[in-house]
């Protein structure tokens, strides 16, 4: 498209003149009305995963088709992917809104390590020492939860009031949020580790019994299909009332059909990863089930922080596309002065997206501590870069106004795979940094280019 | 304001002996303004001379030190744009204030969202109600999926004006609604201009072609240092009658002259 700002009055027939030049690729994108640039991320991110495949099988001399069980793409190894990547993308889905109004959080690794401190506290010593609850109350982890919930919300009301209302810049506010909530996160037990954690919380953190099981994650991959093709079904129907150009019928089958193929793929692979042979000797013993010859074959199914990461994805897509909040995020950061005048209440949607990123940080120091069975006061250090790195690779703009909440968790898998891969090939710390370094800029890079482009 | 010149009647808008004032410079000095039904008021004057500020007042985006504001003869209490937009006062700014990320529709319902029963956004109604509107206004618009950052200048004004008018204001500002235009669709805007008064609505025009003003305005009010030089019937002044008040504060003996008319020694 070269003439997207000439002032030519645009006449229909020109248009269609101009669609039938557009080449097989054009006239794809159009109808399906996919955005070329997730587009681009998922390309990238299959290079990365049959890269390190390849490289990984190269490096046992196995052929990289026999998908060998130490290699990449493996149950195992994508599975254990999907739970590393739960709670830095949960974080990534609220940085989207915070980069989205041109404000940044620096404080969200260190939150979620007092928040994680607080909870994991609340669990082993508050609620059973000083309450007086049994272990093993079925309160605890709700309990724990809340109080996690409330200093994860007001920690964002505090931080986003300094920031909307006494007008202190959210770079300030934030950095200096990085170092007292740290501070306080070590406060809180005198640097003592606290574990193990309430057993129905650790469910939270995945493993063997952190994950639905295998009849679970078909009735969860079935019912996610059916919501997409109601979903489609639904917006063409809205576009019909109004007379609206529709996507053509191909287009619609294509789009459902790929994106039910990905979601029962998720889950097909989740069911293809069997317990570890110790669990499962241990259950059939426990449950006085004889274990087959060759063993028993249970499988993990979708963990649960997957779910939860899933659950916020799909809230705040929700929140950022359909209400009126999310709409303000958006316009806000693409021109302040102007939101303003419209009688946005611009100072109060910032604390709010704050306060939402409190809740999300909450979320995740629940599956980081729950997954460690153990609260540290080093819990989430670093994460606030892996965080923002997340949100920059999957196209959120540091300039403000435009960001997806899918992006930005697409960037967090990215990052994730390229780690755990050179984990898997062996790859030194030192050089795993450079890489992830070097990426994220270049990733940044490509984007500018991309934008300029278009 | 005694102004001889004036309609009978309620006006629409009074705003009396405002001020404001920019850490010790006065933007604004006891300016005094009124606009009636179906009358379009031009403010002239040079870069710096207040128009913007005293207009800014009424939409509220700033808030006057100093003055009072009535609107049909009832006071009100203007102190955001929350409250000028309940009073029916629209503003199409000289910047046209778009959200430049999203697009025309969204522009168009900023602040004032249709929501569906589930209390979600209406995204397709909004963009219906836009159509209709951008195909009074505009009708060759079609580019209603991109943001409005991609559209020409001709088109995001058409936004900016369509945003305005979509909320059936009573009262609406233009402040150099055709610095950005091109001949034919600065003659669009002026018909349309045109349409509006004979529905009853009160514009206050701020421009700089005082040829403009002549053939549209029913009133000029020229303001000079933050202060009101004089307002006069473009019937009764000249063009370079309008150029002296101005230029030099010079209020002619067909206006009416404000407190910071040039005083000559009599």
């Amino acid at each position: 498209m070269t003439d997207t700002t000439s002032d030519t009055p645009a006449n229909p027939a020109a248009d269609r003149a101009r669609a039938s030049e557009l080449s097989a690729a054009g006239r794809f994108l159009k109808a399906t009305e996919l955005d070329t640039r997730m587009l681009g991320m998922v390309g990238a991110l299959l290079i990365i995963w049959i890269g390190l495949h390849v490289i990984s099988s190269l490096r046992l001399g196995v052929n990289p088709l026999d998908f060998d069980s130490r290699t990449f793409l493996t149950p195992r190894n994508l599975w254990n992917l999907s739970v590393q990547t739960s709670a830095v993308a949960i974080m990534a889905s609220g940085m989207v809104l915070v980069i989205v109004m041109r404000n940044i959080d620096l404080s969200v690794g260190s939150a979620e390590g007092l928040i994680g401190m607080v909870m994991g506290f609340a669990q082993v010593h508050f609620l059973v020492r000083m309450v007086g609850l049994e272990l093993g109350n079925p309160w605890i982890w709700v309990l724990a939860l809340a109080i996690g919930l409330a200093l994860g919300l007001l920690i964002g009301a505090f931080q986003g009031f300094v920031i909307a209302y006494l007008e202190v810049p959210a770079f300030i506010v934030t950095l200096g949020g990085l170092l007292v909530w740290r501070g306080a996160a070590w406060w809180v037990t005198s640097g003592q580790t606290v574990a193990p954690l309430d057993a129905t919380f650790q469910l939270m953190g995945g493993g063997p019994a952190g994950s639905i099981g295998a009849r679970w994650s078909w009735v969860v991959g079935i019912v996610a299909c059916l919501a997409v093709v109601f979903a489609l079904f639904n917006g063409r129907v809205q576009r019909k009332r109004f007379r609206f150009p529709l996507r053509p019928i191909w287009a619609e089958t294509l789009l459902g059909a790929v994106t039910c193929a990905v979601i029962m793929g998720a889950v097909w692979l989740a069911n293809s990863y069997p317990w570890p042979v110790g669990i499962v000797n241990r259950y059939a013993a426990a449950n006085n089930i004889t274990v087959p010859e060759g063993g028993l074959f249970i499988a993990h199914g979708i963990a649960i922080p997957v779910l939860m990461a899933v659950a916020v994805g799909l809230i705040m897509t929700f929140i950022t596309k359909r209400t009126r909040f999310g709409r303000y995020v958006f316009a806000i950061g693409g021109n302040p002065e102007a939101a303003n005048l419209a009688g946005i209440n611009t100072r109060w949607i910032t604390m709010k997206v704050f306060m939402i990123m409190g809740v999300l940080a909450t979320i995740a120091a629940a599956i980081s501590s729950a997954r460690q069975n153990s609260s540290t006061n080093a819990l989430g250090t670093l994460d606030e870069l892996l965080v923002i790195a997340a949100a920059v690779i999957g196209g959120t703009s540091l300039a403000g106004g435009s960001g997806t909440v899918l992006g930005a968790m697409l960037g967090a898998l990215l990052m994730q795979s390229l780690q755990s891969g050179m984990v898997l090939l062996g790859v030194d710390s030192p050089l795993q940094s450079i890489v992830v370094g070097a990426v994220l800029v270049i990733a940044v890079w490509l984007d500018t280019i991309y934008r300029k482009r278009v | 304001m005694a102004d001889k010149n004036a309609p009978a009647g309620v006006p629409l808008v009074d705003m009396r002996n405002i001020s404001i004032a920019f850490g010790g410079i006065r933007a604004v000095d006891d300016a005094s303004i009124d606009l009636f039904p179906g009358e379009v008021v031009a403010l002239l004057g040079h870069n710096g001379a207040g128009k913007s500020t005293l207009i800014k007042i009424l939409s509220g985006a700033y808030k006057r030190d100093v003055g009072q504001i009535f609107v049909n003869g009832e006071e009100a209490p203007i102190s955001n744009p929350r409250d000028a937009k309940k009073y029916g006062i629209e503003t199409i700014y000289q910047t046209l204030a778009l959200a430049d990320n999203v697009d025309a529709a969204a522009n168009l319902f900023l602040g004032r969202e249709l929501m569906t029963a589930w209390g979600t956004l209406d995204d397709v109604a909004m963009e219906a109600e836009a159509r209709k509107v951008m195909g009074r206004l505009n009708p060759r618009f079609q580019r209603f999926k991109e943001p409005v950052i991609k559209l020409s200048g001709g088109q995001r004004q058409s936004v900016a004006i369509a945003r305005a008018i979509l909320f059936n204001a009573r009262i609406l500002i233009m402040d150099e609604p055709t610095a950005a235009l091109g001949p034919q669709e600065t003659a669009q805007v002026g018909e349309l201009v045109r349409q509006l008064k004979a529905d009853g609505i009160g514009i206050f025009l701020i421009s700089h072609d005082i040829h403009d003003v002549f053939e549209l305005a029913d009133r000029v009010c020229v303001m000079k240092n933050g202060q009101v030089v004089g307002t006069a019937r473009t019937g009764d002044v000249t063009q370079d009658e309008v150029l002296g008040m101005i230029i030099l504060g010079k209020c002619p003996p067909g206006a009416f002259p404000g407190p910071g008319a040039l005083k000559i020694a009599a």
